[in-house]
């Protein structure tokens, strides 16, 4: 009797043994998502130390401690805006995953899907009629920005549904024609706006990093945060939508709720970089679709990756726009472009080999 | 009919009605079912009878225009729906995932109604993940991408995701629609040894008349929305019954070497 007990305590432990050892890129997620983070953290770090170091003139330590002018230049000017790429390319990032996989569609992203354009407008709007005004305390262009984004991915989304599926060609159209007429809306509002004012919209739609000091980037913070904890809050049930939609509601996925929360945090993250940043594209593409060939679907592991390499791919991207011109400076969003649309396109063409758009 | 008095009611829908828009018409129309404890039923119709909007009903994933769903009595928009999740576990008729997610993650997906949203799958969960694939003969499959398999292999897969479910019931809409000759009765076997062996409880949409008797406890047949016929299988597989429920005076049933087989005259 005590054998027998023995014999089956040792099979048990030996199958926890077994799989716990076998198969660990398919098995256990936490697992891998701790290793994942612990790499993507160290390139992070890589990333920042280089994008600080980088630039107009290169970071000079010594002259840290004695030249007030280059302190002023090291902490006021580059390692704001060091944070800011990074802050935005981390929103941009946790977004394209989320809305990838809400859509099940990796060829979702802010702007591809019209988000970008709409926050744009929105943005434009705001600054046509007065952009320094507050509403109890926020800027109007953040504001403008996020009921801009909030709508065009509400109409994309009604436009692209039909019953219980999502359209996936219908989706991506809905999203460019939402983007051409936001961008046809934008010249418009430029065109009847008076000449300072349509200047300051030009300057904002080529979008830029530049940033003096630390307020606008907490001031951002306090709208991005929540956005943040809330998209990965829902990484689980968009894991489950990811895979199938019944079959999450079946899992006890509340769809309706956790779709309106994915809307209104990814809208009012867009809407703030967008009005802060301009429209920078493909970062929310590429990032996630790395981090899946890196370390698998598993949504909850490539929402708080794609987070991390979010921030350090567009501080790098930064840091080329920054240096490529000596002492001029590109657009970062030309830089993540010309990066970005030939992934689309790769993506695009491997995607019709199974899914019919 | 063969009503046993001392059999506990799992999940009944009750005069059930439900239309998918405002104005259309209605796809269930006073439609009432008893799934009991610890017995195979299934759900047998014409194609556009309405098996899969109840069986849809009674899974909660719709909410009916009439009537209303009890899971063990207790009214089913009172249960939450992670609660909902441990005891009834829905398999669809078809699983399109556009992501190559592997065959063992899909599985794992049905252990979340057990985890915490804040943690992941332990040990104990991806064992029973692993037992659900090696019940349905699926275990080969494990680490391979579900957009890569094939109709039945996916079919598989769903399968073994509602097994790792655990569940007190299950709701299959044409679970053996894709799969072969040695699946399908794979299928049936391992349903019967879930009721057999663990009590399991199990309604199954199924156009496979010829896998109802004897293994299935209760048939109900579905027309237009409506009940039509219930009762044992034996009571409900009759010609009579078949062609009024199918519209189609070629149905035949015949009884051999223990099963009751029924095709359409040609």
């Amino acid at each position: 009797m005590s054998s027998e007990l023995m014999k089956t305590k040792g099979a048990g432990s030996d199958l926890a043994l077994q799989s716990a050892v076998r198969d660990p890129n398919s098995a256990a997620a936490g697992r891998r998502l701790r290793r994942a983070l612990g790499w993507l953290f160290l390139f992070l770090l890589v990333s920042t130390l280089v994008s600080l170091w980088v630039g107009y003139r290169r970071l000079d330590l010594a002259a840290l401690w004695t030249d007030e002018g280059a302190r002023f230049l090291f902490f006021g000017l580059r390692l704001p805006r060091v944070l800011m790429a990074g802050v935005v390319g981390a929103s941009l990032g946790v977004v394209g995953a989320a809305l990838q996989a809400m859509f099940r569609n990796p060829l979702a992203e802010p702007l591809t899907l019209g988000v970008s354009g709409g926050g744009a407008l929105g943005a434009s709007v705001a600054i046509a009629f007065g952009a320094g005004a507050k509403v109890a305390g926020l800027p109007v262009v953040f504001v403008a920005a996020f009921a801009g984004a909030c709508l065009s991915v509400v109409v994309v989304y009604r436009l692209a549904r039909t019953g219980a599926t999502v359209l996936p060609g219908a989706l991506l159209l809905a999203g460019v024609v939402m983007n051409t007429v936001a961008a046809a809306g934008v010249v418009v509002i430029q065109y009847f706006a008076d000449y300072s004012r349509a200047l300051q919209i030009l300057r904002w739609t080529i979008g830029s990093l530049d940033v003096v000091g630390f307020d606008l980037i907490w001031r951002m913070l306090l709208f991005l945060v929540p956005g943040w904890v809330v998209l990965l809050l829902l990484a689980r049930d968009l894991h489950l939508l990811a895979v199938d939609e019944e079959t999450a509601a079946a899992l006890g996925v509340n769809v309706r709720r956790s779709e309106r929360l994915v809307y209104v945090a990814s809208s009012l993250i867009v809407g703030v970089t967008v009005a802060v940043g301009g429209t920078i594209g493909f970062v929310g593409l590429i990032v996630p679709h790395a981090v899946r060939l890196l370390f698998g679907e598993d949504v909850r592991v490539v929402m708080p990756c794609s987070f991390v390499l979010g921030a350090a791919f567009l501080m790098l991207a930064d840091a080329v726009a920054r240096t490529a011109l000596g002492a001029g400076e590109l657009p970062v969003g030309a830089i993540t472009a010309l990066a970005g649309g030939p992934v689309f396109l790769w993506l695009l063409r491997r995607q019709q080999r199974y899914t019919a758009l | 009919m063969s009503a046993d008095t001392n059999v506990e009611t799992l999940i009944e829908g009750r005069d059930l009605r439900f239309a998918y828009a405002e104005g259309a018409p209605e796809v269930v129309r006073g439609a009432s079912v008893r799934v009991e404890r610890g017995r195979l039923s299934a759900l047998v119709g014409a194609n556009g009878s309405g098996k899969s909007t109840l069986i849809r009903l009674l899974a909660g994933l719709l909410k009916p225009s009439a009537g209303e769903v009890l899971l063990g009595g207790v009214p089913l928009a009172r249960v939450s729906p992670r609660e909902r999740a441990r005891r009834v576990a829905y398999v669809p008729q078809g699983v399109s995932t556009v992501f190559p997610f592997t065959a063992l993650e899909v599985v794992l997906t049905g252990r979340s109604p057990h985890t915490t949203r804040f943690r992941f799958e332990t040990g104990r969960d991806l064992d029973a993940a692993r037992a659900a694939l090696a019940a349905v003969d699926a275990t080969h499959l494990e680490a391979r991408p579900v957009t890569e398999l094939s109709g039945g292999e996916r079919q598989l897969v769903s399968l073994a995701r509602a097994l790792a479910q655990e569940p007190e019931c299950l709701l299959l809409d044409e679970p053996s629609a894709a799969l072969d000759l040695k699946h399908r009765a794979g299928l049936i076997r391992h349903l019967r040894r879930l009721r057999d062996e663990q009590g399991m409880t199990a309604l199954v949409v199924t156009h496979d008349l010829t896998l109802l008797d004897p293994d299935f406890d209760r048939v109900y047949a579905i027309g237009k929305g409506e009940v039509a016929a219930e009762g044992a299988p034996a009571e409900v597989l009759r010609e009579e019954v078949l062609a009024e429920v199918y519209g189609d005076e070629h149905v035949r049933a015949r009884r051999a070497f223990g099963r009751t087989f029924v095709w359409s005259e040609l």
